[in-house]
């Protein structure tokens, strides 16, 4: 069995705890017939343990592949090209081999989906699904597993958990399949959680039901949470640092106080200004012009110029760097708050 | 579960009765009289007439029905016209053969067939994908006459090991002989099966594979060989057990041809004979024993995607 961070947390009290996950400059292609595009160039991103970091951007930026990619689930035609993905005491994911990637899979690290409707096997029983889990990486048997899965059952909510484990998934509405799905990636208290989009396919008075639960859930087990969205309020609801993924890459990175007073990226603007609000009634919807480029065609310079608002002379001549803005731990790439954009 | 069982069984009733129906029609509407045609050319009026009061044809064909059925639910299948014995245990005695036959296409076409089919999948689009597929595609066009005659070719009269006729040696033989004698005739019956099934189950394979819940398998950390045996194939199940009844049902109806090649004392042959001896008694029961297997063959079938798909089972 693999030990879990957690247990080494009481050594590093003394200085600032080491991240739980840091992933640097990952960089994840796919081959299509097309050509090679980068889903995700160069992403770097670090989580503390407990820290929920939220993920926003519009379909196609690259979130996803992100977070599959550190789970080490791309499959062919998609491969990581290069970066390092460390989690705290187990060194780099992307080095370790299929078999060691399984035990982590599910035991350190655990992800949810999008859709609770696809998401879990049609033809077995919720509770066989969730107790595989724990056969796998507890080593327990059939009817101790069984029973920990309606415990947790039990745990994420779900009423007459013993009676539901024995139901399949269409038995469940979508709510009760994604707690399902939330019981079956907590069954052995993983260090970190990635939710991608959890909430995107639930009804509004579910999605709040959800996240509650998944932050109950991550304090009980002190777990960090990846959490993908497109949804910017789920972001300042839940996330306490955030980073906004456009076109494979992070365009700001910041702590979500930050990020929502003083957005300092264009297409960070364009996100916020789209929330509608009370205020806007009556009149029309703001959007962003346009929809994200082709990955395999993508502008030269700035992959964000054709559609931001305040693009000007430099932003043709070369992609700017994620740039640190002093004295903060706010990250921005746009040449307008670089010190030397190209001339 | 058992409701839908008892559900499932009691639609079976019509068809069954549908079927007595037109095996009965058989005899009444095929042209000319069935007393003439037994009499040949030798029928007077009289005897004509006689015939047809003994066999009850003088009687409303409703009242002709519900006797006939009769006899036929009390297990009396009448006697040949032409062999003049029992129909029931001559047509039992050559459908065994004919299940042995089958039997043994089907255990080739889904050891072959979805044995092949699941690691096409598994090894998509690789050198072993494609000349699985390639094969598939030529059983798959080759008639059952021809593998035959070629299995024939090579395997008893080139290399003389295995025999072209018959189920057992001349002199009897025991359960290894039945089995020598099955081995061409079954692969030659199950080829075309077994390349329907490698295609179906790949590519009910490759669906499922792509599907969310083995993409939340692989993130629980599930290991590939489990992901296949395991999570995709009982999802791929239910295609593939959909195309192995239409195989099975194909199988008994199409295994007159091998019958033929192989010299194969099955229900086929004999059912071609009687069409063609006009034995009408026997053609009746051949039929209604082949058309009521089908039935519950797909009963069977219909069982077994509930067992396999709780969606079915609890709608």
């Amino acid at each position: 069995m693999i030990t879990h961070p957690d247990q080494h947390q009481a050594a590093s009290q003394s200085t600032p705890p080491p991240p739980l996950l840091e992933v640097k400059n990952l960089t994840t292609e796919f081959s299509t017939y097309a050509g090679t595009l980068r889903a995700v160039d160069g992403v770097s991103l670090s989580l503390s343990p407990g820290e929920v970091f939220g993920v926003v951007g519009e379909s196609g930026s690259g979130k996803s592949v992100t977070a599959l990619s550190i789970m080490g689930l791309i499959r062919r035609p998609g491969r990581i090209v290069s970066g390092s993905v460390q989690l705290r005491d187990h060194g780099d994911l992307l080095t370790k081999s299929h078999a060691d990637m399984r035990k982590i899979r599910g035991d350190l690290i655990s992800m949810i989906f999008q859709e609770p409707m696809t998401s879990l096997n049609p033809v077995f029983r919720v509770g066989w699904q969730i107790a595989e889990a724990l056969r796998l990486h507890r080593n327990m048997t059939k009817p101790e597993a069984a029973e920990q899965a309606v415990e947790l059952l039990d745990r994420v909510g779900i009423g007459s958990p013993r009676q539901r484990a024995r139901e399949f998934p269409h038995q469940l509405s979508g709510g009760m399949r994604q707690r399902v799905m939330i019981a079956m990636a907590m069954a052995c208290a993983p260090s970190l959680l990635l939710a991608d989009e959890p909430t995107t396919a639930l009804d509004v008075t579910v999605q709040a039901q959800i996240l509650d639960l998944m932050i109950q859930l991550k304090d009980r087990d002190g777990a960090a949470i990846l959490l993908i969205t497109h949804d910017m309020g789920v972001i300042a609801e839940m996330a306490q640092k955030v980073a906004v993924m456009y076109a494979g890459v992070v365009m700001e990175e910041a702590a979500v106080g930050d990020l929502f007073d003083n957005p300092m990226h264009p297409y960070t603007q364009g996100l916020l200004d789209s929330i509608p609000h009370g205020t806007s009634r009556g009149k029309a919807l703001k959007a962003i012009p346009g929809i994200v480029p082709n990955l395999l065609h993508l502008p030269t310079g700035c992959r964000y110029r054709d559609r931001c608002p305040a693009a000007h002379a430099p932003c043709a001549r070369a992609e700017p760097p994620l740039h640190q803005m002093s004295g903060t731990t706010h990250r921005v790439r746009c040449w307008l708050h670089h010190p030397e954009p190209p001339k | 579960m058992r409701g839908y069982l008892l559900k499932r069984l009691a639609q079976t009733i019509p068809v069954l009765f549908g079927i007595s129906v037109l095996v009965f029609s058989m005899l009444h509407l095929a042209p000319g009289d069935p007393a003439d045609l037994l009499l040949g050319s030798e029928s007077t009026p009289e005897s004509v007439a006689q015939l047809r009061q003994e066999m009850g044809l003088d009687r409303p064909l409703p009242v002709q029905y519900a006797a006939w059925a009769g006899r036929i639910v009390q297990g009396d299948f009448g006697r040949s016209t032409v062999l003049n014995r029992e129909v029931l245990p001559e047509i039992l005695k050559r459908f065994k053969n004919t299940l042995v036959l089958t039997s043994g296409a089907l255990v080739f076409a889904i050891v072959f067939g979805i044995g092949i089919g699941i690691l096409a999948a598994v090894y998509h689009q690789t050198l072993f994908d494609s000349v699985a597929m390639l094969i598939a595609l030529a059983g798959l066009s080759m008639p059952t006459f021809f593998t035959g005659i070629v299995a024939i070719l090579i395997f008893a009269m080139g290399l003389q090991i295995l025999p072209s006729a018959g189920m057992y040696p001349a002199r009897g033989g025991d359960f290894f002989d039945l089995l020598r004698h099955l081995l061409l005739p079954a692969i030659t019956l199950g080829a075309v099966s077994a390349a329907i099934l490698a295609r179906m189950t790949r590519s009910a394979m490759l669906e499922v594979i792509q599907q969310d819940y083995v993409r939340t398998a692989r993130a629980k950390g599930v290991g590939e060989h489990r992901i296949v045996w395991v999570h995709a194939l009982r999802n791929a199940s239910i295609t593939i057990v959909t195309v192995l009844g239409m195989q099975i049902g194909y199988l008994l109806g199409g295994s007159v041809i091998t019958e033929a090649v192989f010299s194969w004392p099955g229900l086929g042959q004999m059912m071609v004979r009687a069409i063609q001896a006009r034995d009408y008694p026997m053609v009746q029961g051949g039929v209604l024993l082949i058309a009521v297997s089908f039935v519950f063959i797909n009963l069977a079938v219909d069982l077994i995607y509930a067992w396999l798909d709780p969606r079915i089972r609890y709608s």
